[in-house]
């Protein structure tokens, strides 16, 4: 297992955001995390980069306890987040924001992040149009875009996906689904948090379902998108 | 008031004008540690007028160290190599002064997430706590029995009064503006004061730790994302901070000379002002802050007297804010594209 999350408890003052959860990321896979607003996924993936305090559970990632390990140093061994709200730096420009992907790395000079860059611009070839540009100017698709190339940018073993779909045009969805897969088949792990359900569990290995901060079913993301109660909740009947 | 006393004569019109850049210079480098904090805190750090004064005090205690008590008048050439040293001692003190603030008044309070408002007390009890001890410091030199030793430091039993520099530097004109001699003191601390601005905008603007400070103001949850860490910023934003408020300190002591315990309260209430004026979290708009406001209470005291000067800056300050209430320049660090 790339990451495991065990017994993972997190409170937001007396309210518990995530209760007991357990679960693993097997290296070179999709994961998923599914539910409704509100369930606890956004909290999990905040907890796995650090940004959450822990109250009880443990987080391994490469065999190593990182339950405690501050933000930055999660990202120096290799996980990376592409925010939910996008979180881009908006007085910085497009070109700015890709290089914060990439601050700890070394290579910054080289030809391997010259050629990262423009993997990322023939991901998005509107960011390439923009690269001037200040972020905080571009439409909410754009930053989108611009906040999932700046996570790919760090070059991440494990790369951390809120919502990527959110408030996107229904053409743009797919084009960020087929991004997730391409990135996938090029080595990177992802754990992907989606309200999309049908579009997440297409292209998942693995699904966990989470419901008022607890994880109610986990499977291949084939079962799940095959299961009837599951169809009924979150799928809206069709797949 | 008295229109013509500014304005009547062209001559007078440019003494007021270049002696209020002067000041405008100091102002403003003091103003860059108010800014640069609040940019990446969003929180004033009242303790800065300290910071400021501890290397004031550096500055003149270098002067006793090297020269001796014996009160000299000496021009700004023979004064130099003194006070080149004076400015690596006043920029240590003051780095020093402000990390201290930095490990001891703020870190815990936002490690535990503290609202901003908790920690403007704490600033501001720092600030209070910092100038007595100076204030107080012939007393704990006494408990350690050093007060003898150390007289022409901690000044037994005068520690509250003026401490000067044994040195006073003269200034020498070196050319005219209209009327005006402009001295080599003037054009020091104008030049130093420009050259250490324009070193810390390049900083920010074109290194990568620079750039790590600005996406921690605009951002600090998606800096930390990036692999940003968020207490070395704010280390490294308090001791940038120090070290312009050090240069200050320099610069402040060739131009009046003497300091005592509360002398940053006033300048650093100005220099505050400046950063407000100019945009706070902005770092030019501190230059631009601190140079109006020294060239406009200057203005002030020439055109309703002297004793006016601080209520001119300030009624300006208010003027500005009710027109324009982010600033001149407009807030935040790297908001404003850099």
């Amino acid at each position: 297992m790339l990451l495991e999350v065990d017994g993972l408890c997190v409170n937001y003052g007396h309210i518990e955001a995530i209760r007991d959860i357990s679960f693993g990321v097997e290296e070179g896979t999709v994961t998923s995390l599914i539910g409704a607003n509100g369930a606890g996924k956004s909290t999990t993936l905040k907890t796995i980069s650090g940004l959450r305090k822990v109250r009880a559970g443990t987080i391994t990632f490469d065999g190593k306890d990182i339950t405690h390990a501050r933000p930055f140093e999660r990202v120096l061994m290799g996980i990376s987040q592409s925010p939910e709200g996008r979180g881009c730096f908006p007085g910085m420009t497009v070109l700015e924001n890709l290089d914060m992907g990439a601050f700890v790395r070394k290579d910054r000079k080289s030809a391997a992040y010259r050629s990262d860059l423009d993997r990322v611009f023939d991901l998005f070839p509107r960011l390439k149009e923009r690269e001037r540009q200040a972020a905080g100017s571009m439409s909410g698709g754009e930053q989108q875009m611009l906040a999932i190339g700046r996570a790919l940018m760090a070059k991440p073993r494990l790369l951390l996906l809120d919502e990527p779909s959110m408030g996107l045009a229904p053409k743009l969805i797919q084009q960020i689904f087929t991004i997730v897969t391409e990135i996938n088949q090029q080595g990177t792990t992802v754990l992907l948090v989606e309200q999309n359900a049908a579009q997440a569990l297409k292209r998942s290995d693995n699904a966990h379902i989470l419901e008022t901060g607890e994880i109610v079913r986990s499977g291949t993301g084939h079962e799940l998108a095959g299961d009837d109660s599951v169809k009924a909740a979150y799928l809206g009947g069709d797949l | 008031m008295d229109l013509g006393a500014l304005f009547g004569n062209f001559n007078n019109f440019l003494d007021f004008t270049v002696g209020g850049l002067v000041i405008g210079a100091i102002y403003a480098l003091v103003a860059l540690g108010y800014t640069m904090v609040y940019g990446v805190l969003q929180l004033i750090n009242f303790a800065h007028s300290e910071v400021f004064m501890y290397g004031t005090f550096a500055v003149a205690w270098t002067f006793v160290l090297l020269h001796g008590t014996g009160d000299a008048s000496w021009s700004l050439g023979r004064a130099v190599p003194i006070l080149l040293v004076a400015l690596v001692a006043a920029m240590l003190m003051s780095a020093a002064i402000a990390l201290l603030v930095e490990r001891f008044a703020y870190r815990p309070l936002i490690n535990k997430n503290a609202p901003k408002l908790i920690a403007l007390i704490s600033a501001i009890g720092a600030s209070f706590a910092l100038a007595e001890a100076m204030g107080l410091r012939d007393r704990f030199a006494k408990w350690f029995g050093l007060d003898d030793n150390l007289a022409n430091y901690v000044a037994p039993n005068k520690a509250r009064d003026v401490y000067s520099n044994p040195v006073s530097i003269q200034p020498h004109g070196l050319f005219h503006i209209g009327g005006y001699s402009v001295t080599d003191v003037d054009l020091v601390v104008v030049v130093a004061a420009l050259v250490m601005m324009f070193a810390l905008d390049i900083f920010v603007r074109r290194t990568k730790f620079g750039r790590g400070i600005r996406a921690v103001a605009q951002d600090p949850e998606a800096a930390a994302l990036m692999g940003v860490n968020s207490t070395r910023v704010v280390q490294v934003t308090f001791l940038v901070g120090g070290l312009m408020a050090g240069a200050a300190a320099t610069l402040y002591m060739m131009k009046i000379g003497s300091t005592r315990q509360n002398a940053g309260f006033l300048l650093g209430v100005k220099a505050f002002t400046a950063a407000v004026m100019g945009g706070i979290g902005n770092l030019r708009g501190a230059l631009l802050g601190g140079l109006l406001l020294g060239v406009m209470e200057n203005w002030g005291s020439a055109v309703f007297g002297s004793e006016w000067k601080d209520v001119v800056a300030f009624v300006l300050l208010v003027l500005i804010l009710l027109v324009r209430p982010s600033g001149l320049l407009g807030e935040a660090l790297g908001k404003a594209r850099a």
